[in-house]
């Protein structure tokens, strides 16, 4: 329930929802919280939670996550 | 070295006996996981605290779903919440006998349900704390269709630790990292200053041995302790303002009851009275009473187990007579186990049945 992941926003479907891209997988999400779907989000890094992004990553940060979330994955 | 090895080198150099408890069922997974209680000094303890929504919603909430399943009402809710036994079994149980109760991942999923058949009614179990109630919210500003309403169990974390404080025994903090996404770090600081150094950590293994250098820093400081952000990478010390703001025009903060902790004042939401359209309680209040009527909750299974006490923190896992036995993953019988937020859920898995 407190997950969230990170994901990157890879286009602007409404005035709320985006696709974003977690590692490959693709999904829809909302964008309300961070004000609704804008331009300058293309392409930012956001934080996810049952369906919403709830906060805004940079770039680096949410690679980083990505990456710690991938290796554990691996260690499953 | 690596991070994780610095920072419990530097554990180690600042450590001091310590009772810290988190309050967030992901933090408790990461602990047990990397059994980061195993490798901390032994005068640090860390205990879980009533972090997990799916675990501190009452029995009564769950019956009130069941109620309108057996209705004929289309229940929505998450994945855990559908496995937590009310007083006569879980939404699970009421779906094998024929109720239409169905597991989204988003409220808006719950929605395109409604919208996909404008004669159905169907109601979103509305549950989680602060990070979850702004997306409902958002999902109620956007106007959904008449037949799709809330049955709302949203807790708040602040009113709960200030309860807390009051009744255990413990020294500092962790607060939850994607709660304070939301509410920032500011409304923890009451806590610093009636003297619970605090501290918001993120999900990975090196965020919480963060956390926990940041609190032995503290209190091996001025004495002065305060709320800080170990987990900078996605809380503003503000937290997102936006979905505050969207959260109260939507929802106003009401009482609420907590499986454990009983009613805590101020601990809920209910909708404002301009969305009450949307509230199931509201729209389906003869429905709910007429089959809640003959419900006791003095004799249910989960009143012999020891949730109440696991979830404050005052017991662990193997204290209770149920755990592993009677009650595991497969066949729960208290909230704890349900979830992979639960505490008994990781103390069962990470841990394994044999060492209770």
């Amino acid at each position: 329930m407190c997950i969230a992941i990170p994901g990157k926003v890879t286009s602007l479907l409404d005035e709320y929802t985006a696709m974003v891209d977690f590692g490959g997988v693709e999904r829809q999400i909302k964008l309300d919280l961070l004000g609704g779907c804008d331009d300058a989000l293309l392409g930012q890094y956001v934080l996810v939670h049952v369906g919403y992004a709830i906060s805004l990553l940079t770039e680096e940060e949410g690679k980083e996550t990505l990456a710690l979330i991938e290796e554990l994955m691996e260690g499953e | 070295m690596s991070a994780e090895s610095e920072l419990l080198e530097k554990i180690r150099v600042l450590s001091r006996p310590v009772r810290i408890m988190h309050i967030c069922g992901t933090h408790e997974r990461t602990i047990s996981r990397y059994g980061l209680r195993d490798v901390l000094p032994a005068e640090i303890e860390v205990l879980s605290g009533p972090g997990c929504p799916v675990c501190v919603t009452p029995e009564e909430e769950i019956d009130r779903a069941i109620a309108l399943a057996e209705s004929g009402v289309i229940i929505t809710s998450f994945g855990d919440m559908m496995r937590v036994p009310g007083s006569n079994g879980s939404l699970m149980d009421a779906r094998s006998r024929g109720c239409d109760v169905r597991m989204v991942y988003s409220i808006d999923d719950a929605i395109a349900i409604a919208k996909k058949d404008p004669r159905s009614k169907v109601v979103f179990f509305a549950i989680g704390f602060e990070t979850t109630a702004p997306t409902n919210a958002a999902a109620i500003l956007r106007n959904p269709p008449e037949n799709f309403s809330l049955l709302l169990s949203h807790k708040l974390t602040i009113p709960a630790v200030s309860e807390l404080i009051k009744e255990i025994e413990v020294d500092a903090f962790i607060a939850p990292g994607h709660v304070c996404t939301i509410i920032g770090v500011h409304p923890f600081q009451q806590f610093a200053e009636q003297g619970f150094p605090i501290v918001a950590a993120g999900f990975e293994a090196v965020d919480l041995l963060l956390s926990i250098v940041m609190i032995l820093e503290q209190m091996n400081g001025s004495g002065k302790y305060s709320a800080e952000n170990a987990y900078p990478r996605a809380v503003r010390d503000e937290g997102n303002v936006r979905a505050q703001e969207m959260m109260y025009r939507v929802f106003e903060i009401t009482d609420s009851q907590w499986r454990g902790l009983g009613t805590i004042k101020g601990s809920g939401l209910k909708l404002n009275p301009e969305f009450a359209k949307y509230d199931a309680s509201v729209i389906y209040a003869d429905l709910i009473s007429e089959k809640m009527k003959n419900i006791s909750y003095e004799k249910s299974a989960s009143s012999l187990c020891h949730c109440a006490e696991i979830l404050k923190g005052k017991e662990k896992p193997d204290n209770c007579p149920l755990f592993s036995k009677k009650c595991t993953p497969s066949t729960p019988v208290g909230s704890c186990m349900v979830s992979q937020e639960g505490m008994c859920y990781n103390w069962y898995r990470y841990r394994g049945a044999d060492s209770a």
